[in-house]
């Protein structure tokens, strides 16, 4: 049944499985409550739309669990909702997730729903049509939505449409009336394969009741894989750029201030981490926070993230502001940016930040939920089963000079995409 | 110094619960499952309690009690439990103002410095109330920008008329542009009293040993009055009220509330079960509950509403508070659909089940669905601690451990009763977000 089983002995000391036909089991027991998370992360998101339609990937992500070839959407809904389970399912450039939690009692059965979701989908024509409004409806209300208008066109800015992280996850509107059955069961034909899925099953089950339940749920699938074909990377940016979107029905005003940024298996990631965990993620948003929300006054919510994924995703720096205070703020991202490009970090900030983010570990670790996404994260990168382990020492050898320098590489204002969406239709430098 | 007052199993742990003589009072919890601890100081104070002018003022102090105390200075804020690799917040509604942290076990001292430092000593410096009366006008232009978030704020205004649920707990913008430094001091100090709070913890540590700190943090804070609070009972509502707010935007967006009984009225329990034939199963951890989505995808309203095609999606929310608050119902319109269409379809719905009630089959599943929702929330030291900690700010604690036995016990003649008492078209209040100038604003259609 198994072709591979490793298990790690220290810290959280999950286990790992290939079945036969390629599919990963990731599993860890949790007695705590008899509840099981079943978390399937699918490589198939939407880098792999289409060029000519984009949005194909999250179509999917709404139409899989809407019928198989052997029971309607209702008898599926019927089953799930039955045993008090939902079913979210998601998308992001990289993967199509199903997640659930359900009583230890009826764990078989619903990774036994679940398999048939995976693998028999019969995106039936009348199903595909009800979700098609539900996606124009989000993508509608996307466009009225300043924060996620500004991330679109930074993307769009950074990466241009030619490439998928440049075009909208949800596709447009124009995309999605045409994204039909056949089209999606050409993608799922193509891109969701025994070898594309891995299974995390975290809660009250042993492993190996997780790794028989998963076998005979995914037994007769066998579909042949071909290596999926990362998009290439682009060149970062080498001028500024500013872009306004105009939205004046609007109360308040968004910024997406970004660069492209670096792969997850560089080996700079963990300097990269620091650096952005110190300018825009300690307490209450690192430095920018300490300037613009806790000084300044002039946010709610001021924070930077970093997607160092597959491909190197966007650093990004998000803000809420006044129409006002747009170029107040976009001024006070800059000298902050500078700062620490000129001076990189102080000790006492890298000392805080490892603190933080070594001591959090137990934390994320705490839930079922917590403990699934860790173990797909992991295994998404091949970070190995005991990265739990190793993360306290990887970080802890980072270097100040090495953080300074990743914050030279990644963050000079003056390469800088600024776009703003909102009440606001000045210029921006 | 403290009292044990009651002991109650809580699964295989214990609640403890303590008065200390200055009437905090104390529920103590171990779990072992992580080396984790989690601490939560609930007041009882929230925007019910806020006067003309002051509205939002419980929110903003809030937000200034993370802005230093006699013992922690400004500048020693940032990383005081970071540094433990832990977590922070806070929130406001409109029966409470909570404060949490969950970090490492040998945290648990500092979480404690913390909450006594927030609820003794808070600095309230000039500067930082100005810094902060922007930062929440921000907080509230940024959820304006929410058509959603907007309707359900007037369609609140619009089910209550006298009492003060009815304001928005962050505030009106003229309250926020007026309100003074000695306002948030005034109501910090009369409502921040151990006699009006209750600390809970939970997670993995001595209580014998936990209870000692608390002693020595907290048992020197003296007792205060919090003086009369009087509450207007809101009239019986007469007929059905309608609210449209027109303005430029993509997408429509309907919601109809009715008033709801309190957490603990017996109703309480049966519309939480009509609610999940209607929308399926929340739970009830308003800290948690709406983070995952119910199982509703056999839910009456949402086979009405979504699988025809007529909404994107709809939700219910019905959350137990400590007095009459609202059960309300959100659908946002597809492309297309016209919003007295979609409302159609969801008041014949909502009229049905007033007729006739539920069956046996959907009470059972709803039943289900809720056991397991309880099951869930219990997964982590945070969310245990916080439905201790809000069952005893609302009413009392043991509720939330009641509550498995007060579902088993519904019946489908108590949902039937409820759905025709509650769900009534005289308690009824529809609101409308409607984009298009197209659409005729309800207010022109007396036939309705």
């Amino acid at each position: 049944m198994t072709v591979g089983h490793t298990t790690a002995t220290r810290g959280l000391a999950p286990s790992r499985h290939v079945l036969a036909n390629g599919l990963t089991v990731l599993s860890k027991r949790t007695p705590v409550t008899p509840a099981v998370t079943i978390n399937a992360s699918i490589g198939a998101g939407s880098v792999f739309d289409p060029p000519e339609s984009s949005g194909v990937a999250h179509f999917l992500s709404k139409t899989i669990d809407r019928g198989t070839t052997s029971r309607s959407a209702d008898q599926i809904a019927e089953a799930l909702d039955s045993r008090g389970v939902s079913l979210a399912t998601a998308v992001t450039r990289q993967v199509v997730s199903l997640t659930c939690t359900c009583l230890a009692e009826d764990f078989e059965s619903i990774l036994a729903q679940l398999a048939d979701i995976i693998t028999r989908p019969a995106f039936p024509a009348a199903e595909v049509n009800s979700r098609r409004s539900e996606v124009i409806t989000l993508i509608r209300q996307d466009e009225d939505n300043p924060a996620t208008v500004a991330v679109d066109g930074l993307m769009d800015a950074l990466y241009g449409s030619a490439h998928p992280y440049g075009r909208k996850l949800r596709g447009t509107v124009e995309n999605v009336e045409h994204i039909d059955g056949a089209v999606l069961h050409a993608f799922h034909q193509a891109h969701i394969t025994p070898a594309s899925v891995s299974l995390a099953i975290v809660g009250d089950v042993a492993p190996q009741r997780a790794v028989d339940a998963a076998g005979d749920a995914f037994l007769d699938w066998v579909a042949s894989s071909r290596p999926e074909v990362q998009p290439a990377s682009l060149p970062p940016a080498h001028a500024r750029r500013a872009l306004v979107i105009p939205m004046m029905n609007k109360a308040q005003a968004d910024i997406a201030y970004g660069f492209t940024s670096i792969t997850r298996n560089d080996p700079a990631y963990y300097a990269y981490w620091l650096m952005n965990h110190i300018l825009g993620q300690y307490s209450m948003g690192g430095r920018l926070g300490d300037s613009i929300r806790e000084r300044q006054g002039m946010a709610y919510y001021v924070f930077s993230s970093l997607d160092a994924n597959l491909l190197p995703g966007p650093l990004m720096v998000r803000a809420g502001v006044s129409a006002a205070n747009v170029a107040r703020a976009v001024a006070s991202i800059d000298a902050e940016l500078i700062g620490l490009v000129n001076d990189g970090p102080t000790e006492q900030e890298l000392i805080e930040s490892k603190q933080y983010l070594i001591g959090s570990l137990p934390r994320t670790l705490e839930t079922n939920a917590g403990i699934a996404a860790f173990l797909q994260s992991a295994e998404f990168f091949g970070l190995g089963l005991d990265y739990d382990v190793h993360v306290p020492g990887l970080l802890q050898a980072i270097t100040r000079d090495e953080v300074h320098e990743a914050a030279r590489r990644a963050v000079d204002p003056s390469t800088a995409t600024v776009v703003v969406a909102g009440p606001y239709d000045g210029s921006l430098s | 110094m403290a009292t044990a007052v009651e002991e109650q199993a809580g699964g295989a742990s214990t609640v403890r619960e303590h008065v200390l003589d200055n009437g905090l009072r104390v529920l103590i919890l171990e779990v072992h499952t992580a080396p984790l601890a989690t601490v939560w100081a609930w007041y009882r104070v929230g925007s019910k309690d806020e006067g003309p002018g002051l509205t939002g003022v419980s929110h903003w102090v809030e937000h200034m009690n993370f802005r230093g105390s006699t013992n922690i200075p400004r500048e020693k804020v940032k990383g005081i439990i970071e540094q433990y690799g832990g977590y922070w917040n806070g929130y406001t509604w409109i029966d409470q103002t909570t404060y949490t942290e969950t970090a490492t076990r040998d945290a648990l001292d500092r979480m404690l410095f913390i909450e006594s430092e927030r609820m003794g000593s808070c600095l309230y410096d000039p500067a930082d109330c100005e810094a902060e009366r922007t930062i929440i006008i921000s907080e509230l232009q940024g959820g304006e920008n929410d058509p959603d978030t907007l309707l359900d704020q007037e369609l609140t205004a619009t089910a209550f008329r006298a009492h003060s649920y009815r304001h928005p707990t962050i505030g009106w913008l003229s309250d926020l542009q007026t309100m003074t430094r000695d306002d948030l001091y005034g109501h910090y100090r009369r409502f921040y009293v151990p006699n009006n709070a209750t600390l809970v913890i939970v997670g993995d540590f001595d209580a014998d040993a936990a209870m000692r700190d608390v002693v020595k943090r907290f048992g020197g804070i003296p007792a205060g009055d919090v003086g009369r609070r009087p509450q207007t009972k809101e009239p019986e509502q007469l007929g059905q009220r309608r609210v449209t707010i027109s303005k430029d935007g993509t997408t429509a967006y309907l919601k109809i509330a009715h008033h709801a009984p309190a957490g603990d009225e017996a109703e309480f329990v049966p519309l939480l079960v009509l609610d999940a034939v209607l929308t399926g199963a929340k739970g009830v951890n308003l800290w948690a509950s709406f983070r995952t989505p119910p199982p509703q995808r056999s839910a009456r309203l949402y086979q009405a509403l979504v699988n025809t095609g007529l909404a994107s999606g709809v939700t219910g929310s019905i959350v137990p508070t400590q007095l009459p608050f609202m059960y309300t119902i959100s659908a946002t319109a597809t492309e297309g659909t016209a919003l007295d269409r979609l409302e159609d379809a969801a008041v014949a719905e909502i009229d049905r089940v007033a007729r006739g009630g539920i069956t046996p089959q959907e009470l059972t599943k709803a039943k289900t669905q809720l056991r397991a929702r309880l099951i869930f929330e219990d997964d982590s030291i945070t969310n245990i601690a916080h439905q201790l900690g809000y069952f005893a700010t609302i009413g009392r604690w043991q509720d939330f451990h009641a509550l498995p036995a007060r579902i088993d016990a519904v019946t489908v003649e108590q949902v039937a009763q409820v759905a025709a008492r509650r769900l009534a078209p005289t308690s009824r209040t529809i609101g409308w977000f409607s984009p298009a100038a197209a659409q005729t604003p309800a207010a022109q259609t007396p036939a309705r």
